[in-house]
């Protein structure tokens, strides 16, 4: 382990930010403060750079089982360090399904020597299908925390309410894809004016907002935790925030590509814009933006979902849903807090860490504490984070091993410098 | 807006003026008269190779398109997608690398997928496309053929040739379009060019067969079926998809009928001079009587007559730019 110093960067805690050297020495902080000895230390320096703890990504598709040509844990974790994660939390709609303990010893033995902390979400059912329950608890035992069907959500209302009374007694929370089967239909974009012009089917926003409804009503009558992943309407927030207000365990995320993007990119008929939920009105798009700005959002969660060329070239119909999001989220999501650093890092790291029970340290195969503060005694996982360097999208460069970024040729501002996991894994363009 | 189609593609009504559109109905008045020569062929493609690529069954366009093509003599490359290497799992991508590599000018196609043929365009940007019909989306070349006849019937009224009036006759005209708006990439594409040529289009259906905001098209919604017949100057109807009525977006076709279906009775409510259209196939007894069918309000053997002259005007102007010998 080795011993280095982040110097003349702005240091942003919870609540306040300074000037300040971060000491680091064995992964550890080991002193914040003006004007360190760095005596023996390696030098890096981050001036006009933003210090605070790594990102921590809640839905990142690593495809590992099942799909090593769209992308592996290796080549995920790559991106997930590039775009400044110190964690990502991977998917378990694997083939096979991460269902099981001997699937998750499998994921874990893939992730041990990934560039940063690969924690793994499992199924809430035997193969995703809805019906009967995962062995959530055998799962928990080696240190499964988020619990998730993703891809499909839990669609039978009595699978769901059980998944969330059993669970309850766990210490894990449920994680839930909110799209209803029947309203969704077979819909591959936003329904409404364009998607009737397009000739597209749409799927509609109800379709989210009944699942959203529906689970928490659950919540309140059964007990248990639950995490709205990448709500995509202003609808959907407003429904989670008035459930948190009732007192209720709920927290949601969004996507950067929903905060981002509005649904008239499909009139290009591109499948690098299908994703589901789909990509919706520009008043979701701006409603979206106020809500991470206003700290509505516990989580900026990429939905990170490589697919291979070949299977995004058919048509918008055909194509498989999803989009790349790992090495873009910072840049994006700092144009959507306004120069708030508090909230960059809340949103990014400090709540999705929670959320995933990440503060604490060693679990499974992570190595450290994710998502602390930046002080003494906390263990290294730091980000650099340039906020006015501005770089333009080019897909052929990103560490994915799919191309499928709908931000290609974008113009960012806002780009990683260093991403520190107990060590640096990733400093100035390189990696470590 | 795109002023004309001369050497681009013809995948969607939605981008072009209502001068493009004048434009192929003239050209495609004087490819009329070719058709009623004895020797029905003109040199115009001679050398250039057209693909049709129909990944859906179609008789009447298919064949249009080809006769069209076989006329400015251009060699017709037809690849029967049902007994293809498409059937074997290839990519739309990957077929069309295949007959590119051919050496080809233009592909007509027909996709089940709405978009289909904006990704050929994308991986083929030097070959011109031509949209035969794309899943729910658009059907330019039927919207052009409707828009002609109209034009050609009532400037015969009016005792004059369709290209001595442009657009003139549709200004004031009143189109009502009847039945499953939603699922029609022909109601679409008629939509389009009814309203680029400046006539008032309202559109009437029950409210499952109606596009989500199909106010915002620029149409009329008219609740009132018989009072909105009693006005129109032309009645476009559409193939209510035998599946759609029993798959939930009207109870019945017997439903649908009593209360959309063009019967004998309602024909009575008709104007005199009202033209009846419907693009064919027509469900007989479902959405159209087929006394009204073949009945003198009816104008649509000359829809079908119409499709070749009008898609010889749309590859003269895409394929050779407009240039050559008619």
């Amino acid at each position: 382990m080795s011993t280095f110093i982040i110097r003349g960067g702005t240091v942003v805690h919870a609540a306040n930010s300074e000037r300040a050297d971060v000491l680091v020495r064995d992964g550890r902080i080991i002193e914040v403060g003006i004007k360190l000895d760095g005596t023996a230390a390696t030098e890096i320096d981050a001036s006009g750079c933003l210090v605070g703890p790594a990102f921590v990504d809640l839905h990142a598709h690593l495809r590992e089982p099942g799909n090593e040509a769209a992308e592996t844990i290796e080549s995920g974790a790559r991106a997930g360090a590039v775009g400044g994660y110190g964690a990502v939390v991977a998917m378990p709609n694997t083939t096979p399904t991460i269902d099981s303990a001997a699937v998750v010893g499998y994921v874990y033995e893939r992730a041990r020597h990934a560039v940063i902390d690969v924690a793994v979400a499992g199924a809430i059912t035997i193969g995703r299908e809805g019906k009967n329950l995962a062995p959530m608890a055998e799962m928990a035992a080696l240190g499964v925390r988020l619990f998730t069907d993703d891809g499909n959500g839990v669609q039978h209302g009595g699978v769901m309410r059980r998944a969330l009374r059993y669970s309850s007694a766990l210490g894990v929370r449920l994680a839930q894809h909110c799209e209803m089967d029947d309203l969704a239909g077979s819909g591959v974009m936003n329904d409404g004016p364009l998607a009737a012009r397009l000739g597209l089917a749409g799927r509609s926003a109800l379709a989210e907002e009944i699942m959203v409804m529906r689970d928490i009503e659950f919540v309140r009558a059964s007990g248990g935790r639950l995490h709205f992943l990448h709500l995509s309407t202003r609808r959907s927030v407003e429904l989670v925030v008035a459930a948190k207000a009732d007192g209720l365990d709920v927290t949601c995320e969004v996507a950067p590509h929903h905060f981002t993007l509005s649904e008239d990119r499909c009139a290009s008929f591109d499948p690098v814009f299908k994703v589901h939920p789909p990509l919706r009105s520009m008043a979701d798009v701006e409603g979206l933006r106020l809500a991470v700005a206003r700290g509505d959002i516990d989580a900026v969660a990429t939905d990170h979902a490589p697919h291979t060329p070949e299977s995004k070239d058919g048509t918008f119909d055909e194509a498989p849903p999803g989009m790349l999001g790992l090495e873009t989220a910072a840049a994006l999501t700092w144009g959507a807090v306004n120069g708030d650093a508090h909230a960059f890092f809340n949103v990014l790291s400090r709540r999705p860490a929670r959320v995933a029970q990440l503060r604490a340290g060693e679990l499974g195969v992570r190595r450290i504490a994710h998502g602390g503060d930046v002080a003494p005694g906390e263990d290294a996982s730091l980000v650099i984070f340039d906020p006015s360097d501005s770089w333009t999208v080019n897909r052929h460069a990103l560490q994915s091993r799919a191309l499928n970024t709908p931000f290609h040729d974008m113009v960012m501002t806002g780009r990683v410098r260093g991403t520190v996991v107990g060590e640096p894994v990733w400093l100035n363009g390189e990696f470590r | 807006m795109r002023q004309s189609i001369r050497g681009g593609d013809l995948i969607s009504l939605a981008d072009v003026s209502r001068d493009a559109i004048v434009e192929v109905l003239d050209v495609a008045e004087s490819f009329v008269e070719v058709n009623q020569r004895s020797i029905k062929k003109v040199p115009t493609l001679k050398g250039r190779v057209v693909a049709s690529l129909f990944y859906e069954e179609s008789t009447r366009t298919r064949l249009s398109f080809e006769t069209a093509a076989k006329r400015l003599s251009a060699d017709v490359l037809s690849l029967a997608v049902a007994s293809s290497s498409v059937k074997k799992g290839e990519s739309l991508r990957d077929t069309i690398s295949t007959i590119t590599a051919l050496g080809i000018d233009a592909v007509v196609m027909r996709h089940m997928a709405s978009g289909a043929p904006w990704q050929v365009s994308r991986v083929v940007p030097s070959i011109r496309v031509i949209n035969a019909g794309d899943g729910q989306h658009q059907h330019p070349t039927q919207g052009l053929l409707d828009a002609f006849t109209i034009r050609q019937v009532l400037a015969e009224r009016a005792g004059t040739r369709g290209s001595e009036t442009g657009s003139e006759l549709f200004h004031g005209l009143r189109i009502l379009i009847v039945g499953d708006i939603r699922h029609s990439r022909v109601a679409r594409s008629d939509i389009a060019a009814y309203l680029a040529l400046g006539a008032s289009v309202t559109v009437c259906a029950p409210p499952t067969l109606l596009p989500t905001e199909v106010s915002s098209w620029g149409v009329e919604v008219a609740t009132d079926f018989e009072s909105a017949l009693a006005q129109a100057d032309v009645v476009g109807l559409l193939r209510l998809q035998v599946e759609r009525g029993s798959g939930g977006f009207v109870p019945s076709l017997r439903e649908f009928t009593s209360l959309y279906g063009l019967t004998a009775e309602r024909e009575q409510l008709l104007q005199p001079h009202a033209l009846v259209m419907h693009p064919g196939p027509m469900n007989r007894g479902v959405e159209i009587d087929s006394s009204v069918a073949d009945g003198s309000h009816a104008v649509i053997e000359r829809q079908v007559a119409n499709g070749v002259p009008v898609r010889m005007a749309v590859l003269y102007l895409t394929v050779a730019g407009g240039e050559g010998d008619l």
